[in-house]
């Protein structure tokens, strides 16, 4: 089936099996690598990706599912120039260490901060909880994604 | 030698190289490479726990359109090729190798019985529905007692599940026994987990028939060994396959090591002549990457009435699953070698024994053998403090190592003979700036209040964590023509922070800028020889040979500066990214016509300690079992950091697995041999709001003296203590009730039923 979608603001297209994941769809048909696959069923969060602002496992939607929607993901992110905020924060806290689950975190970060740009502590653990890293503990995380309200309009808690 | 006191970046928190291309999703790991004209292939794996294959008919899977081969193990010739074992080689454990495709028995449920080899991962995995196997079951041997019962073996021409036993003696222990004012014997259960890295492993692996050469994509922590392995096993040269590490996600032990699909990707490309493809899926690591722990031990103490530890005996039982893997005997061997921890016990007589079962076969898992001996440990120390009414702070402080004592030599331990010693270090300093950090003595006030419907309580114990194996690692340095330097290394990257540490030392030894440096590591075309990433060795073993190569290439870029400025070449001296001498100079850039290019290698048999003291505070829900952890601190002494931000990092990281593994972590079997918990919605891992309240303080007290750097393997250590150290202060939360947790998981289920039973046993008395 061929779908039409927006990928990070640009139309895009892709000739997809109706059982192909959303997520095989961005990796492997349009070669966005940066959505990873941790589990393929839901629980680790590695694969999510941004439909119509709100932050989805890529692993549990059909890409045909996407059709018509628009689609972020860590590549949209992100740009040549520097890191972002949010990507700077999470690289000054250390907040990632062997990088898989990483972009799960940014988007899900950015998702959250573009909508709750005062989150709390306590609120980002809630949302961060979705997602699954072995290898740093969460801290680092958590104080990264803190650190990084200001520059989504955090007015301070 | 040794580095000037005056360098820059070692001890410096660097920010990671690495992150800018992970934090854009730029990194490439091994699912993200492709190759032209590729095809994927899926594993059929053993439904059954135990069985006989009567046969294996594939013919339907083979007529499913896009389907190109179906490989059983006839497919690999007369003899099915074996995995075997990179440490611990012992001819006694041969019996026990894994084939790489079951070929008379199945041994555990997800052991590979055939690789389908299709257009698409998809295709293949509608073709194992098309595989007819017939097994004749047996009774799964599932459990310490059915192994030892023996009335169902695994490997009948060995007649018991026996493997074999490891046994460390140091001292005597009987007299010291004999003479004890306490004998404390108690059974402890470690429960099995595993590493749980989270991106699945994965090969693509291209052979190309023409010139005979293979390469793999995927390497991860030993790809020299892997190598050798595969090699062997294909039948081929070592030198007509390269292996390529790309970025990995996660390692801890596991990741790695060899299994069967090392080879069976490979010799899927031979057998079809084009590149395959393979990433495993989620419930195919649940039941097929290395299991860990899983270990039972009847442990006896002896002591004196003012609490000196005079001796430790006893059995631990591990069950290592239904194969002996690569490095299978390293938990069990620790579990006996390493019970004394940073204790001076002079009497040991500890053995495990290593039973085969019908469940995934084991291997290390960060802190390997250490994490189960140490929860045994402390809770044997804490459980001998209460029946000598002794305070458990100072009872440790009485038995640990003193400085004077160093080198102290650790148990001896057989059949296969690893001696040991502390290296250095000042434990109880360590240990009383745990206990001031963590303010001990106010929370002292807490043990076991009830405070807004939770029992409080603490505990404190300390720890060692082996690291820095040999027997040695390659640097090969290259100043290129346009003065930057590229280091190679033996050395891999599990998601470490690898090329920023070594480019940190790097940098250092030949004093030029940071960003002038690259790092490549892990591939087997690199350098000549490499060992890799395991045992807390990459930063000693790989930045130790940085330094000794640094000062081959100074000797290089001396005489090469001497021809350009036309003088001897002791006469040149090396300033900056310059070459001077008499007044002249000559950059870096374009000093010979070709790049300077040196190999250097570091030797080293002595392991390195890095030690600490932990200490928890906790608070119990007794309605529900469940724990909160309010206050967890660890303090660990490494000798010298490279960077202070990746080590903290790592021992937060690792401090949380612990609490996976003390409170959830749990790879659960029916009385079938099947895994219950095959998805990661079973499988509970610690997540972003379960443990918030971790702290780690560095140190840099006492060098390693077995190294030029100073340094201690480190960063794996968080984990060691935390099954033990948190029992201890859910005991002591829970006194008043008698709670005495022997067994992990501290899931609230089984807290739970304790206190229900604890309760109950106070109600009759």
């Amino acid at each position: 089936m061929k779908i039409e979608f927006n990928v990070n603001g640009k139309a895009m297209s892709a000739d997809v099996d109706p059982r192909m994941t959303l997520a095989d769809c961005l990796r492997y048909e349009l070669g966005l690598t940066g959505t990873h696959l941790g589990c393929e069923h839901g629980v680790c969060g590695a694969c999510t990706v941004i439909v119509n602002g709100a932050a989805v496992r890529s692993c549990l939607m059909l890409a045909v599912q996407a059709a018509g929607e628009s689609v972020v993901t860590v590549e949209g992110l992100s740009n040549d120039e520097a890191l972002t905020p949010l990507q700077a924060s999470f690289r000054k806290h250390h907040a990632l260490q062997c990088g898989f689950c990483t972009p799960g975190m940014v988007t899900t970060a950015h998702a959250l901060l573009t909508h709750e740009p005062n989150a709390s502590e306590e609120r980002v653990r809630e949302v961060l909880s979705g997602n699954i890293c072995r290898c740093t503990g969460y801290i680092p995380i958590v104080e990264a994604v803190l650190d990084a309200r200001s520059a989504y309009g955090s007015k301070g808690e | 030698m040794t580095l000037r006191p005056a360098n820059s970046f070692i001890g410096s928190p660097m920010e990671r190289v690495e992150d800018l291309r992970f934090l854009r999703g730029r990194g490439t790991y091994v699912s993200d490479v492709s190759r032209p004209n590729q095809l994927h292939a899926v594993l059929f794996r053993s439904p059954e726990a135990h069985g006989r294959i009567r046969s294996i008919d594939t013919s339907r899977a083979l007529a499913l359109p896009g389907v190109h081969a179906v490989i059983t193990a006839k497919d690999l010739g007369a003899t099915v090729p074996r995995v075997p074992l990179r440490l611990q080689p012992l001819p006694q454990l041969e019996p026990f190798h894994q084939p790489m495709l079951a070929h008379d028995k199945v041994r555990y449920v997800g052991e590979p019985v055939a690789v389908v080899i299709a257009d698409s991962a998809a295709i293949a995995e509608d073709a194992l529905e098309l595989i007819d196997l017939d097994i004749e079951a047996l009774p799964a041997v599932t459990d310490r007692a059915s192994a030892d019962a023996g009335d169902s073996v695994l490997f009948e021409e060995h007649g018991s599940n026996r493997a074999i036993v490891w046994t460390a003696t140091r001292g005597e222990a009987e007299p010291a026994f004999a003479g004890a004012d306490l004998v404390l014997k108690e059974s402890f259960k470690i429960q099995r987990h595993a590493a749980m890295f989270m991106e699945p492993r994965g090969f693509v692996a291209e052979w190309n028939a023409e010139t005979e050469q293979l390469t793999v994509w995927g390497a991860a922590k030993v790809a020299w060994t892997n190598r050798r392995i595969l090699a062997g096993a294909m039948g081929i040269s070592e030198s007509s396959i390269e292996m390529i590490e790309l970025d990995v996600g996660g390692g801890f032990g596991s990741r790695g090591e060899f299994y069967p699909e090392d080879y069976l990707i490979p010799a899927a490309s031979r057998f079809i002549g084009r590149p395959v493809k393979w990433t495993e899926d989620r419930r195919e690591h649940l039941m097929c990457a290395n299991h860990a722990r899983d270990i039972e031990c009847d442990v006896e103490m002896a002591l004196s009435k003012d609490g000196i530890i005079l001796g430790l005996r006893g059995m631990a039982y591990a069950d290592i699953g239904a194969y002996i893997r690569t490095n299978g005997s390293v938990g069990p061997r620790n579990v006996a070698q390493f019970m004394s921890g940073p204790y001076k016990i002079a009497n040991i007589h500890l053995q495990t024994t290593m039973l085969t079962t019908n469940k995934t076969p084991s291997g290390t898992y960060r802190g390997p053998g250490r994490f189960e001996t140490d929860f045994i440990r402390e809770r044997m120390i804490d459980l001998a403090a209460k029946k000598l009414g002794l305070d458990r702070a100072d009872m440790r402080r009485r038995n640990l190592v003193a400085d004077a004592d160093m080198p102290y030599p650790l148990a001896s331990i057989t059949p296969y003979d690893s001696s040991t010693e502390l290296d250095s270090g000042d434990y109880h300093a360590v240990f009383d700036m745990c206990i001031k950090e963590f303010n001990w003595s106010e929370k002292t006030a807490l043990q076991g209040k009830l405070i807004d419907g939770r029992y409080h309580g603490i505990a404190v114990g300390s720890f060692i964590e082996g690291g820095a194996a040999g027997p040695k690692e390659d640097a090969r340095l290259v100043l290129e023509t346009d003065g930057s330097l590229t280091v190679y290394l033996g050395s891999s990257a599990v998601g470490q922070g690898l090329e920023t540490i070594m480019a940190q030392i790097a940098a250092d030894a030949m004093e030029i800028p940071f960003d002038r440096i690259r790092v490549l590591h892990g591939s087997t075309s690199h350098v000549t020889e490499g060992f890799g990433s395991y045992h807390s060795r990459s930063t000693v073993m790989g930045g130790s040979a940085i330094l000794l190569a640094a000062e081959k290439l100074k000797v290089l870029i001396r005489e090469a500066g001497a021809k350009r400025l036309g003088c001897a070449s002791e006469d040149v001296q090396i300033d900056g990214e310059s070459v001077v001498a008499k007044g002249a100079s000559h950059p870096f850039a374009a000093l010979a016509e070709a790049p300077l290019d040196v190999e250097a290698t570091f030797y080293n048999k002595k392991y390195t300690y890095a030690y600490g003291t932990q200490a928890a505070h906790v608070s119990v829900d007794v309605g529900t079992g469940h724990v909160r952890v309010l206050d967890y601190l660890s303090v660990e002494d490494v000798g010298r950091m490279i960077n202070p931000l990746t080590l903290h990092g790592q021992a937060i990281g690792g401090i949380v697995q612990g609490l996976g593994g003390t409170f959830l972590e749990h790879l659960i079997y029916d009385e079938h041999g099947q895994l219950l918990t095959g998805s990661l919605a079973d499988y509970l891992m610690p997540t972003a709001s379960d443990f918030p309240n971790i702290r780690s303080i560095t140190l840099e007290l006492k060098p390693s003296p077995n190294n030029p750097l100073g340094a201690k393997g480190a960063g794996e250590g968080g984990i060691i203590p935390v099954g033990g150290i948190v029992a201890n202060a859910v005991a002591n939360a829970l006194s008043d009730l008698g709670v005495e947790p022997l067994e992990l998981p501290l899931s609230p289920p089984r807290l739970w039923k304790l206190i229900h039973a604890a309760r109950e046993a106070k109600l009759q008395a």
